[in-house]
């Protein structure tokens, strides 16, 4: 038990010198404990007088009074990594010269003389950054001086401590295995503490944080091997691999600039076509027999050839369309701004008849048992009977529906601004409801007697489709809004926090996550085990599903909000840069 | 055996308001009756048994068997919870802080889950069951640091609300599903070092069985911050058994003996009893905790 103070040292009354105190309270009264850890904080003491380097704190005095014994020691102006790492998200090019600084400062303890001296309890929190940017380590309690062969008791913090520290074992690949967890720890933001010990091996970094490189990852799992002999054998040889790296990514930097129009093999991503309209293109396309349709804000849907890209047919409506289409027996099927929902020929793109709510439409129909259901921001679900273009019911929800409705085992499931989300029947009677704190943009997905869906409260949702319970949610950083997609175990989704998420569906727990440099708010899809998705940032990108590693990214003119439609060797997306556009997939 | 199942929707439904809002009827399960013995289902049923063992002098272990059925108005709604807790430590804190970890689990489940079930027959929604055990597993652990420092436990619990189980799990107690077919799956993973070693393949697991380190665990309630239990849920669909045992059980029986005597069972109380002897035959070298549980599943 203890604490640190800032103190003012008076022998200095004409200067204002802070110091650190380092206090330590002995709860004992059993005078022969009491004597070691008073005879330990000496140790400390008299350790620390005798480094001189400029990541270790200068010691100016030590004492004990009562029960409680003091180090007097350099104030250190700045924060430990554990705080800094609650805050902010550091950089790998920060991450590689702190790293740099404590190889220099583990190398000078490694080769003390006359003894060695292992820090052993490297971790976040006992590493300080001052304001220089320099790397001061702390709490030398239970740093030693090493004396070979000899088998100690096990201290340390578990979760950063090596193997051969359970057998009572420490040498200075101790300190390089603790460095190498703290590293990860940075890295991933996956505290080790409260993960089995040693697994680091079974949570690569770039699994979890795509953005490290692959050389700086392989060094944090040199300096993490179980068997000692296999880490650096030394400080100075993971400094020397941190200092390659460090040099090399000076030009891998710049080459990363470079991806976006390049695959990973070198060669240029063109569009096989771009067909131009004259607004905005954020709704869905539907692919339907080699036809590719898509609604624009110019108030059109287009009907276009989908391996050529020629204007089959255009359909004008009154407003906007940012409803995706759907087709069912030779109809196009969508939702328009200017309130209606239009049905038109598949093959000729004429009229067949049109259905009018009370506000405008931005949801997508949904065809099931001979009716279209669509949500409007009348906040009304609409049931139309697909033959007659009459509606059957109308079902009052409170809010606007933005959301696409989707039907499974004979319910249908929504939900609306509000921030409520509904399962129905076919009769427009409410089985279950369900209420997130805010809006519900996002369209669900269902899967194994789940219903996914997103909120603009920032989290996902996994309710039982029976029953509405929440099974689990998950926190992401940030509003979404959204439209899993789910594959086997596995649910896609994009947060406005910028990233796109892989999802492990039975453990709530995040399998990847890749970040855009700019909010997500189209939905990805999976194809051919490639994730597509586009950003805020104007990018369209395409990633591995399984690791969610870059494989290519294309920059449209403006902002994508659209989610991709894929078939067969071809990808298509629409940009509000008024295109919309067909590339390999 | 087909029952008559009555899904009593076509009763409550369309209590809806202009909203649409405000219907109750997700928060329970549909009643059925079996029409030939005229037995609800679906049903929980439970025995549990303890041992001091052989050779020890104390005591360490804790349990607790909570295993409720609502029936009113047409609706089934149903409750159990079950904890086992198994204190380290050798000296009287490990009595105090397995104590302390099921009743402060205990108190803080009932309280935040079952009343409010109870109270209205509607379920929480604004945390799920999993962060509320979070939060109570972790109130349970700051209680044991306060309580019994320098005392630790185990802690397995399982609470099961209709067909949905979930498991909140700390240290090397286990808890077993085993299916009327045989089918055994480990429902736990045991926070051990000698279990991590196995897993990381440095030891086998006849090495484990004698390791002298075969007791260090690397999580444990009581053991200060940061800290987090294995929190997860299944549905139960089929008919199952859930054996939820400390290691004075599986540690001293071979897991095929106690599969077998489980499923060989007519009567759980009966059965617990009987795998408690055999421990006890087998050495009784730990204090032996066991809860069986039989759900028949949705």
């Amino acid at each position: 038990m203890g604490a640190v103070y800032r103190a003012r040292d008076l022998h200095f009354p004409n200067v204002t010198k802070h110091v650190a105190v380092k206090e330590m309270i002995i709860q004992t009264h059993d005078p022969t404990v009491r004597s070691t850890i008073v005879r330990n904080f000496e140790r400390e003491a008299n350790l620390l007088a005798t480094l001189d380097h400029p990541s270790i704190p200068r010691i100016y005095d030590y004492f004990t009074a009562q029960n409680r014994s003091y180090l007097v020691l350099e104030f250190i102006n700045g924060k430990d990594l554990e705080a800094i790492l609650d805050e902010q998200t550091v950089s790998e090019e920060q991450i590689v010269r702190w790293a740099i600084q404590i190889c220099d400062v583990l190398h000078y303890l490694h080769n003390h003389q006359p003894e060695p001296i292992i820090f052993r309890d490297m971790k976040p929190s006992n590493v300080m950054v001052n304001q220089h940017d320099r790397i001061i380590l702390i709490d030398f309690g239970i740093a030693k001086p090493f004396e070979t062969g000899q088998k100690g008791t096990m201290i340390g913090t578990e979760g950063y401590s090596p193997p051969e520290q359970y057998r009572g074992e420490a040498s200075q690949l101790a300190d390089i295995y603790a460095f190498g967890a703290t590293l990860h720890h940075i890295l991933t933001k996956q505290d080790p503490r409260i993960e089995p010990p040693f697994s680091f091996s079974e949570r690569p970094i770039r699994k979890i944080n795509p953005n490290v490189s692959p050389e700086l990852e392989a060094i944090v799992f040199r300096a993490l091997q179980y068997n000692p002999e296999e880490r650096f054998p030394n400080a100075l040889a993971m400094k020397e691999a941190l200092v390659t790296l460090a040099t090399h990514k000076n030009i891998t930097t710049a080459d990363l600039e470079n991806i976006s129009l390049v695959r990973s093999d070198g060669t240029t991503i063109n569009p096989y076509w771009t067909f131009s309209c004259t607004d905005e293109v954020r709704g869905s396309a539907t692919i339907y027999e080699g036809t590719i349709l898509f609604g624009s804000y110019d108030k059109n849907l287009y009907a276009l050839d989908a391996k050529s890209g020629n204007l089959r047919w255009s359909y004008q409506c009154d407003g906007g369309v940012v409803s995706k289409p759907i087709v069912v027996d030779g109809n196009v099927i969508f939702g328009s701004e200017d309130q209606r929902l239009h049905v038109v020929n598949l093959r000729s793109g004429r009229i067949n008849w049109t259905q009018y709510t009370n506000g405008p439409i931005r949801s997508s129909p949904y065809y099931a048992e001979g009716h279209i259901f669509i949500g409007s921001d009348d906040g009304c679900l609409h049931a139309i009977n697909f033959m007659t273009g009459r509606t059957t019911w109308q079902l009052e929800s409170g809010a606007a529906i933005r959301s696409t409705p989707v039907v499974s085992e004979d319910f249908i499931f929504f939900g609306n601004e509000m921030g409520d989300f509904y399962c129905v029947d076919f009769k427009s009677n409410v089985k279950w409801h369900f209420k997130a704190k805010r809006a519900i943009t996002s369209s669900p997905a269902t899967a194994n007697h789940n219903i996914f869906f997103g909120s603009v409260d920032g989290n996902l949702y996994a309710l039982n489709n029976h029953t509405g319970w929440v099974n689990w949610r998950l926190r992401l950083g940030k509003p979404t809004i959204s439209s899993p997609f789910l594959l086997n175990e596995l649910l896609f989704t994009g947060a406005t926090d910028g990233n796109i998420y892989c999802i492990d569906t039975r453990s709530a727990k995040i399998v990847w996550r890749f970040s855009t440099e700019h909010q997500v708010t189209g939905s990805p899809i999976i194809h051919k085990d490639r994730l597509y998705c586009g950003s805020v940032d104007g990018n369209f990108y395409c990633l591995d599903s399984h690791t969610g590693k870059l494989i290519w990214k294309y920059k449209t003119g403006g902002p994508i909000t659209a989610t991709p439609t894929a078939f067969g060797d071809q990808v298509y997306i629409g940009s509000t840069d008024h295109k919309f556009y067909s590339l390999s997939a | 055996m087909r029952s008559i199942l009555d899904t009593i929707s076509a009763k409550i439904r369309s209590k809806r308001t202009l909203n649409g809002l405000k219907i109750d009827e997700h928060k329970v399960q549909p009643l059925s009756i079996d029409v030939h013995s005229n037995m609800i289902v679906p049903y929980l049923k439970v025995g549990f048994a303890q041992s001091i063992g052989k050779q020890r002098e104390h005591n360490e272990d804790s349990l607790y068997v909570f295993n409720t059925t609502i029936i009113s108005n047409n609706i089934l709604s149903q409750f159990g919870l079950y904890i086992i807790a198994d204190g380290m430590g050798g000296h009287q804190y490990g009595e105090i802080a397995s104590n302390v970890a099921v009743r402060t689990l205990a108190k803080g489940l009932i309280k935040k889950i079952y009343l409010p079930i109870l109270s209205s027959l509607s379920f929480p929604d604004q945390n799920t069951v999993e962060e509320i055990f979070r939060e109570t597993v972790r109130e349970a652990n700051r209680e044991i640091i306060h309580f019994a420092p320098g005392g630790g436990t185990t802690l397995t619990a399982l609470l099961i609300l209709g067909s949905r189980l979930t498991i909140a799990h700390v240290g090397d107690s286990r808890s077993y599903i085993i299916g009327e077919n045989g089918n055994t799956k480990l429902l736990t993973r045991d926070h051990s070092l000698v279990n991590r070693l196995v897993e990381l393949g440095q030891i086998t697991n006849y090495e484990a069985a004698v390791h002298p380190q075969r007791n260090v665990l690397y999580r444990a309630l009581g053991q200060g911050e940061p800290f987090e239990p294995d929190i997860n849920t299944t549905t139960l669909t089929e008919s199952v058994y859930l054996l939820l045992c400390s290691d004075g059980l599986w540690g001293t029986l071979p897991e095929t003996e106690m599969i077998n005597t489980v499923l060989a069972s007519q009567d759980l109380q009966a059965t617990c009893n009987t795998l408690i002897d055999a421990a006890n035959d087998a050495g009784g070298s730990d204090n032996i905790s066991l809860i069986l549980i039989k759900h028949s599943g949705e």
